[in-house]
This record gives structure tokens, sequence and C-alpha cells, in this order.
């Protein structure tokens, strides 16, 4: 058991590592969905509305960019060496996907820094639950990400994902309009697509207004569907079969 | 210390692998020589536990690498031919992370790691980021890094690969000593003669079959006498003619005729007399693992 720990940590440990030597990556990710925010926060004179979905964008532009890693480490990198090692890839996987979540945290805790031209003012205390709900959700998309990529055979692959599903799929989370005045079937969408449960947790951790799954019901699902893409992500990654693992 | 049994793979309607049988005892460097796409590295990806064959089995140390990878990779250093080092980290900081998950740690991870990497002579650069090191130097790296947790088997695939003839040796060199110093077992894939001369005993690979095994002392006998190339304009109909003057064994491939011949230089004055203005140019030499390759399937080596 303590093995399967050790596997997880460093694992952890070198993506936290990298990603402090290639300090250029933060920029990178919360630039553009800053400037998107600020751009569409100030020209419809609302910020506050359009905080979360930014916040959201933020954590899942990160959690993408580390799971791109996993298919050119896969083919020629420090995961090929892991995929022959006896470290259940289990352990492996809860290494990579922690470490990739702790990234996007950070991405995401950066990004909050900026609540305060949302009109977000809340105390130390009630920090605390939005930190975790960053967490939470930073979790969940690098597990979305995660399960993407795992059977991608090349980046330009998940690159048409990314524009395909993930981009789309933020669209109709609540980040651009809310579920409300939505049109029937994208309601329908938006009903079951966990991003705006993502989006709902933040604006109500945030104390912000337009959420329109209820709190309780947001945290249940992104957590639930965290967990699941956890076990699908070890699942896929502990099959055995007869094309290579790399 | 490994043996493989009527191994085949199939992906999907492509045969890679057409049952493939052969043994390597303890300490030996067995070598599976074969031009790209000859099914090395279909062996190798199944050695080294990445994939299950879909017939026969294989077993190293006596361990089925189907049933049981995870007990093989423990026995098993595997190095790749594609970079498998975090360049973004340290050497130091890649074996650490290396012998974590083989479940190593504290006192006795730092004396595995300090004795493997003065075993490769890169403990002088353990501080230095990878990407700052010669293909070279990375390559003893992965190989510090594949015998972290004592193997009693080095999997190495196209190891030597994009390396130049000066590193080349060395890396030779260092596989040369473990094998004598402390007994691993080393199964390596080549397309690089020079390398599979020094193994102990080899494989040749054509399309999936095994085309010969044997010493490369014993597979270059097969041949025996010498071998003639001979360049030319029209080297099928110039390759017939030999064959029915000189009852040799003769094969066309590209622009060569080669010639194995007893007695090769009388040879060479007989054959330039009989077709004047036929030949451009002729070469003897004694017979290599790549004339062996072509005496056995008629294809050209580099293909």
């Amino acid at each position: 058991m303590s093995s399967f720990f050790l596997s997880a940590a460093t694992l952890w440990q070198r993506e936290l590592v990298r990603f402090w030597r290639q300090k250029s990556r933060i920029l990178g990710v919360v630039a553009s969905p800053l400037v998107f925010w600020l751009v569409i926060g100030y020209g419809s004179n609302d910020l506050a509305r359009f905080y979360s979905g930014a916040l959201v964008l933020t954590v899942m532009f990160s959690a993408i960019f580390s799971n791109i890693s996993i298919i050119e480490d896969r083919r020629e990198g420090f995961l090929l060496s892991m995929l022959v090692s006896p470290a259940p890839r289990t352990s492996l996987v809860l290494g990579k996907i922690l470490g990739s979540a702790t990234l996007a945290w950070i991405q995401g805790l950066i990004f909050l820094a900026f609540a305060p031209l949302a009109g977000v003012s809340i105390s130390l205390f009630e920090l605390l639950p939005v930190v975790a709900a960053i967490f939470l959700v930073s979790f969940t998309l690098t597990g979305m990400g995660f399960v993407l990529a795992w059977k991608m055979e090349s980046t330009a692959g998940f690159h048409a994902i990314m524009n395909l599903l993930l981009v789309p799929m933020w669209m109709v989370s609540g980040a651009l309009f809310p579920m409300a005045t939505a049109h029937g079937w994208i309601r329908a969408i938006m009903w079951v697509n966990p991003l705006t449960y993502s989006i709902a947790l933040l604006d109500h951790t945030l104390r912000l207004r337009n959420a329109a799954p209820g709190g309780v019901e947001s945290l249940v699902v992104t957590a639930a569907v965290g967990v699941a893409l956890l076990l699908v992500s070890g699942v896929m990654a502990a099959r055995k079969s007869t094309r290579s693992a790399a | 210390m490994i043996q493989v049994q009527n191994l085949s793979h199939r992906y999907g309607d492509r045969v890679a692998l057409h049952g493939v049988t052969f043994e390597v005892g303890k300490g030996e460097i067995f070598g599976l020589l074969g031009p790209n796409g000859g099914g090395k590295s279909t062996l190798f990806r199944i050695l080294s536990t990445m994939m299950v064959p879909t017939e026969g089995t294989a077993t190293i140390a006596g361990i089925d690498v189907a049933r049981d990878p995870a007990s093989v990779r423990r026995q098993v250093g595997v190095v790749f031919q594609t970079q498998s080092l975090d360049k973004a980290l340290t050497v130091e900081e890649n074996l650490r992370a290396q012998g974590h998950l083989h479940g190593l740690s504290g006192a006795t991870l730092r004396e595995r790691m300090d004795f493997a990497m003065q075993r490769l002579g890169i403990a002088d650069r353990r501080r230095d980021l990878v990407e700052t090191l010669s293909g070279g130097l990375r390559r003893r790296v992965e190989i510090a890094k594949a015998l972290l947790h004592r193997p009693q088997v080095l999997l190495m695939d196209e190891a030597s690969t994009g390396l130049d003839p000066a590193a080349r040796r060395e890396v030779s060199r260092h596989v040369e000593d473990l094998r004598r110093e402390e007994g691993v077992t080393i199964l390596l894939t080549t397309h690089i003669l020079e390398e599979a001369d020094r193994c102990d005993r080899l494989i040749l690979l054509h399309q999936g079959n095994v085309v010969a095994d044997g010493t490369p002392r014993e597979l270059r006998a097969r041949i025996g006498g010498d071998v003639v190339v001979l360049e030319a304009a029209a080297p099928e109909p110039l390759a017939a003619k030999i064959r029915d003057r000189f009852h040799a064994s003769v094969t066309a491939i590209e622009n060569h005729v080669r010639v194995e011949i007893p007695n090769g230089h009388r040879f060479i004055t007989e054959v330039v007399e009989a077709f004047p203005g036929e030949i451009d140019s002729v070469g003897l030499h004694k017979p290599t693992l790549e004339d062996v390759f072509v005496n056995l399937t008629g294809a050209s080596f580099d293909e």
C-alpha cells in the first residue's frame, strides 16, 4: 500500500516541479480567460455575471494542457518507463490526475485574486469553501481530460476534441447565458452538462447570483462526476491489451 | 532466463510476428537483428509487458509476461528507443522518481542511485538537467535508470540508434561490463550490424519470422568463402548469366549483384573478362551478417 502512495506522490511532485520550471505556462493559461472575462464583463457592464465561467475556463485550459502531455509523454517521455514499472497503473493515474489538478487549482487561485473586480467580497472564513470548490472543479475537469487523452494517438486529435467538445460544452454551461432563459433543447444539454454544475458551485461559494442548479446539487454532481472519471481512468489504464500501451 | 515459444502477434489483419521461438540463457547478450518492420519492436513490446501477444507464450525468469506483468516488471529493466527521461528534471530527479515507482526509498534508493550512476559514469552530471546532456549521456542515464531495481534482465530497444559511433561504442562497453560484472542477461534489438556482431547469440527476424539463429560466427560461416558485390546497370540479366556460368549463389538487389563464392579473387578476374562493359564496379569482402540476411531472405537489409 505504501508503494502505491509513493508512486502516486512522486508523479504528483513531478508535475509540480515541471510546472515550477516552466512558469510561463501560468501566464498562457490565465491570460486568455482573463482578457475574455474583462472584455465581455466590461462590455456588458456585468463582470460578476461572467466571473465563475471565466474561472472554470482557466481551470479547464490548465487541465487540458496537462493532459495533452500524456499523449506525448507516453510515446516519448517519462510515462513510457512508468508503464513498464511494477507500480500499479491506478497509482500512476491517481498521481497524474492529482498533480494536474493541483496545477489547475493553482491557476484557478491566481484567477481568484481578481474576484474583487467582480464585486465579490467575502470573509476569510468564507474563502475556504471557495478554495475547496476550485480544487474539486479542477479535479473533475482533469479527470475528464485524462479520459479523453488516454486513448488519443496524437495531440492533433486532442485539439479537435477540445474545439468540438470542450469549448462548446463550456459555452452551454451557464458561462455565457443562464439556464432559465435558454431554449428547450439547449436547456436540456445544460442540464446534463457537468460544467453547468461546476460554474454553479463556484457561483454559490462566491455568493454570486445566476446559479441555476442549487448549491448541494452542484456539489454532489461535481464530486460524483469527478470520482466516476477517476474510476474510469483507472480502469482504462489498467486494462491489458494486444495493442501497445505506447 | 528468457523463453519465447511460438509467439505470434497480429495488429488487425497484419501479422507482425509469426510463431517465433527462442531461448536466452542467464548472462547472455542476445540480439534481435532485422530491418525495420521485421518484428523486433513487436517482440520487444511483448517482452517488456507493454502489450499481450495474440498467440503463444513468453516467460522471463520463469514468469509469463502476459499473465503476470507486474512480477515480470520487477525482474526486468527496460531501455527504450525513444527517450523515457523527463527533460525538465535533473539526472538525479529522474532516477529518484523511477526508484519510487519501484517502491525504493530512503537509504536503499540513495545507494542504488549512487551505484547506477557510478556504473554508467554519470555521477558528475547528477545535478544537471537532462535537456543539457548529449545523446550518448542521456542513453547512459536511461540505462542507469533501468538498473535501479537490480533487474536480472535488461531489455534494450535500438539502444544505440541515433548515437555517433564513439558514443555507441561507449554504450556497448557499459553493457558488456554489466553482463560480466553483474551477470545481467541482456536482450537487445538492433538493425546495426556492428552492434549485432558483438552479441553472444542472435536471431535474424524478417517479416515476423526467425530466418536464422546462432552466434555471429556461426551465422557468417553459413556463407563460407567470400562475397563479391558487382555494381551493374542491368543487374537482373547479369545475375542470371553468372548463375549459369559459375553455379554460385547469386542475388540481384537494386543495382547490385551479390555473389557468394569460394576464392572470390579468382572469380573477379573471370567475371570481369566474361562480361566486359556490364560491370561498373567490383568489391570483395568476408561474409557479414548483412550477407547472411540477404542470402536467407533475398531482400535488401536497408529497406
